[in-house]
């Protein structure tokens, strides 16, 4: 069963690259990747940039709309993801209890239309 | 048919249902499928048991006939669309390996499936009103207009949550299995907090259709008796005994005209002295370590029920008790609890300084019983003026008529 499992965030209060800080959570992350590929789970997984590289693009009648941000103004935003190969939603809430984001976000797992 | 004689197969059927929705859901993989099958197997049995009588063993008779049903469909329904979910089940329905399974309830490997049953309908990732809803519908036999009724909320809205849920398990594959015992902490909250919302409701005296809702916290108890049954760990023989222990009080918890009594007010003659009895046995025969949330909290209980009056109660034993539930569950309520035992058995003064440290946790700003025990104890100390707004205060915050009424008469009385 494939689970994309979405980190979310306020990215306002994301550590920033070249921190003391953000270099530890990454160090966090390579080691739960290293993780995940050993327990052979891990499909696919990336961080994302943050939202005001965003495009949200819309055809409204016809027309290609494309508008600068994200789809929806919320308080916490999507920071990355995990594609992971799970038996069942208990070995892919367990991971993604492991993501270092979920301590000061918090993290959505979604089973894939197959 | 006498209807007395309907009434009870229908009963009996209730009890012995859920054995057969939990083998018929492991062999076939199928929810719907398994309770469509044991809802047929129900006109079955109200046909033929009032006039054949109830068979020896209803649970194995409930299994086979669902099962027979379940393929009478698939086989029906076998060209039609979605065939691919029908033939699955199908193939797994038939296997010889399932005979033995269906006349025990049990796998070779010794699983229960009831006890499957119950932590998936009590699987944390769904919400606790459908894991209370499933729980009622499939371990518990009731019908969702039971449910309904019980909830005080539309038999729609309860059919709406079992229908998400049961397509949540299904889509998100939520595991139909017992945890492990790393897990089982854990996962044991999920279905203690589902009988304690249950046990809750049985007194919640809110509103009328009282009937029914003692009904429900006898549905609690049941439900932690088999539990207990079929995985004697020690949280979970503690937990019995803890809602025994309560329940055993409930024929003093409110008076004739229908108001709250005080645990100290309480009359304890009519306290139920089998059941305390029962839970004190459990407790006994447990071994002395590990303790656990549950096992400390029975204690607590028992040494209130075994207690001839509030007076008499040791309470620096039950201090020691919620000393011990801290260690184990540093929560805001613990400590509450806590504060109030500690007053009985070192004075007011001392019971508010540990209100103090309950009230550092800063979540129980709005909770009404921490400023009813805060006004409790402040009125004990002579500082009325305080004690008035402390019940004010738990006043504007609680929504029970019951526990109103009775905050109302403690502030008259001051």
């Amino acid at each position: 069963m494939k689970y994309v499992v979405l980190i979310c965030s306020d990215e306002t209060t994301d550590t920033q690259p070249g921190t003391p800080e953000n270099d530890t959570v990454m160090a966090e992350y390579g080691e739960l990747v290293g993780e995940m590929v050993k327990a052979g789970v891990m499909i696919d997984g990336h961080r994302l940039r943050p939202t005001d590289t965003a495009t949200t693009v819309r055809v409204e009648r016809g027309k290609v709309v494309t508008t600068d941000g994200p789809f929806a103004e919320t308080k916490e935003q999507i920071g990355g993801f995990f594609v992971l190969e799970c038996r069942d939603l208990d070995e892919a809430t367990a991971w993604a209890a492991r993501i270092p984001t979920a301590r000061n976000g918090s993290i959505e797992v979604r089973p894939v239309w197959e | 048919m006498g209807v007395t004689a309907s009434a009870d197969s229908a009963e009996v059927f209730r009890r012995e249902s859920a054995r057969a929705v939990a083998t018929l859901i492991k062999a076939s993989g199928d929810w719907d499928l398994a309770e469509d099958a044991v809802q047929e197997a129900f006109v079955v049995a109200l046909d033929r048991w009032p006039v054949d009588g109830v068979p020896d063993n209803p649970g194995a008779w409930i299994t086979t006939t669902a099962r027979r049903k379940m393929l009478d469909r698939i086989r029906r329904e076998a060209g039609r669309a979605g065939k691919e979910r029908l033939a699955v089940a199908g193939a797994r329905l038939v296997a010889p390996a399932l005979d033995e399974h269906i006349a025990t309830g049990r796998e070779p490997s010794g699983g229960d499936d009831r006890l499957r049953l119950m932590f998936t309908c009590c699987h944390p990732t769904l919400s606790e009103s459908a894991q209370v809803a499933l729980t009622l519908r499939l371990l518990g036999g009731l019908t969702t207009t039971e449910i309904a009724r019980a909830f005080l909320v539309p038999e729609a809205t309860v059919a709406q949550r079992i229908v998400r849920a049961k397509r949540k398990i299904r889509d998100a594959h939520i595991p139909y299995r017992i945890p492990s015992a790393t897990e089982l902490g854990q996962r044991l909250d999920a279905v203690a907090a589902v009988l304690y919302l249950l046990f809750n409701e049985g007194y919640a005296t809110a509103s009328g259709t009282e009937l029914v809702r003692v009904e429900m916290a006898d549905e609690a108890i049941r439900l932690a008796r088999l539990l207990a049954a079929l995985l004697p760990d020690a949280e979970c023989v503690a937990l019995l005994a803890l809602l025994l222990l309560q329940h055993a009080r409930r024929a003093a918890r409110v008076d004739e005209d229908g108001e709250l009594v005080t645990l100290a007010a309480q009359d304890r003659t009519r306290w139920d002295k089998a059941a305390i009895a029962e839970a004190t046995a459990l407790l006994a025969a447990l071994p002395s370590a590990p303790r656990g949330f549950y096992r400390v909290q029975a204690d607590i209980a028992a040494a209130h029920a075994t207690s001839i009056s509030a007076d008499d109660t040791d309470w620096p034993r039950v201090v020691e008790l919620y000393d011990e539930l801290v260690s184990l569950r540093p929560t805001s309520v613990v400590l509450l609890n806590r504060a109030v035992a500690v007053a009985e058995a070192s004075g007011p003064l001392a019971g508010l300084a540990a209100l103090r440290d309950a009230e550092s946790g800063g979540d129980l700003a709005d909770y009404h019983l921490f400023h009813a025990a805060r006004a409790e104890l402040l009125a004990r100390a002579g500082r009325r003026d305080e004690s008035v707004d402390a019940f004010r205060r738990a006043l504007a915050l609680t929504a029970n008529d019951v526990e109103r009424r009775h905050l109302e008469r403690r502030l008259r009385a001051l």
